[in-house]
């Protein structure tokens, strides 16, 4: 398989929040600001590809009908970790991004990509495609988080661009959902025009 | 390499060998990583003790019961050359959203109004809850006397304008607040 586009493929052709529609629990949740959208899928890129990766390498040891059980194993270790090791050695990081991290281990995109990517693939390919899902995942959840935070607070990235109330529903959990199901649709669009 | 079969005891070998080996990694991360998480969690506290009273160069840490008979809290009374410039009171509350316990650093001037606040620890709704660490919020306690100044939010009859969309929230700090003041204030007339 073309690497390259292995790579890519998570960006629009797979996106996985806009267009295979996994993971949406985390997208909805944490998006109310952009830099919320961007920690999140930052800390998701790096489970996703350490999973991919230990799932690939073993994939050959591990009996069918146990798989889902060890992948699941192997991806709240990773979590764990992630936040133990952000608590002690960034604790700023950790303090803004804390409460996201154990929402990545009921994230699907990640189960989903072990077990149906890293589990069939070679690693290098594994590898590559937790990359760019994980990136593509980390777009999708940068660019609903500063749309919404854009149109709720008139802030991007926490800088404030227009003072005063907006309309604060983009904010709260009913503008998640508008906002996403606008954004599938143009993706949608895009997708055939292309 | 041919995939091992789904037999038995290849079942329960490869669950036993990825559970044993995801619970040994978590156990090591862990024994390395107390030390550190315990250090930043210190650091963290001073910082904020450090925000919310005068310049100190000397610290007295007590603990104290306070008057409903509730957990004991933590006082930190800051000196400078000697003298009594601040108290901070690491306060709490239970009633946060979801519900979910909120620690905030409360200092006092010795005259018994409040010099600044600092969120220690929260779990609030981010984008909404959590704007209750911004100044925007918290300097509405900034220099403000707890016995003329109702800590409660407008809604109910007090004088906090609380967080937009985030009531709860708001007054889960208030009560916060209002916790360490009581106590506070009981501990500071025993001086007297």
């Amino acid at each position: 398989m073309n690497q390259w586009l292995n790579f890519t493929k998570g960006f629009i052709r797979e996106n996985p929040v806009f267009t295979l529609l996994l993971g949406l629990c985390p997208a909805l949740a944490v998006t109310s600001s952009a830099f919320n959208g961007l920690g999140m899928g930052i800390a998701t890129t790096f489970v996703l590809m350490s999973s991919n990766m230990v799932v690939s390498v073993i994939k050959n040891y591990i009996p069918d009908k146990v798989r889902i059980p060890s992948f699941i194993v192997i991806i709240a270790s990773f979590v764990t970790i992630v936040e133990l090791v952000m608590q002690a050695y960034a604790p700023s990081l950790f303090k803004a991004l804390g409460i996201f991290i154990p929402l990545i281990v009921v994230n699907c995109l990640v189960l989903g990509r072990a077990e149906g990517f890293a589990s069939k693939n070679s690693f290098v390919s594994a590898l590559i495609d937790g990359l760019g899902m994980g990136l593509g995942f980390t777009f999708a959840l940068t660019l609903l988080g500063a749309i919404r935070e854009m149109l709720g607070s008139g802030s991007l990235f926490g800088y404030t661009l227009v003072s005063g109330d907006m309309i604060l529903v983009f904010i709260l959990q009913p503008g998640a959902f508008i906002v996403l199901g606008y954004l599938v649709a143009m993706f949608n669009k895009i997708k055939k025009s292309a | 390499m041919a995939k091992v079969e789904s037999s038995f005891k290849n079942m329960v070998l490869t669950l036993f060998i990825i559970t044993l080996v995801a619970s040994m990694a978590l156990g090591g991360i862990y024994t390395l990583t107390k030390e550190p998480i315990e250090t930043a969690k210190k650091a963290a506290q001073e910082e904020a003790i450090r925000q919310v009273i005068p310049e100190f160069d000397a610290l007295k840490e007590s603990v104290v019961d306070p008057v409903d008979g509730s957990e004991p809290l933590v006082f930190n009374v800051g000196y400078k050359d000697g003298e009594k410039i601040g108290t901070a009171v690491l306060s709490y509350s239970n009633q946060g959203y979801d519900p979910t316990t909120i620690k905030v650093m409360v200092g006092f001037r010795p005259d018994g109004s409040i010099y600044n606040t600092a969120v220690v620890q929260q779990k609030e709704t981010p984008g909404l809850g959590t704007k209750m660490e911004l100044p925007s919020f918290r300097d509405q306690f900034k220099g403000k006397d707890p016995g003329k100044f109702d800590l409660r939010v407008a809604n109910d009859g007090g004088d906090v304008d609380a967080i937009t969309a985030a009531t709860i929230s708001s007054r889960a700090f208030c009560a916060a607040v209002r916790r360490a003041y009581q106590t506070y204030k009981n501990e500071w007339e025993d001086e007297k």
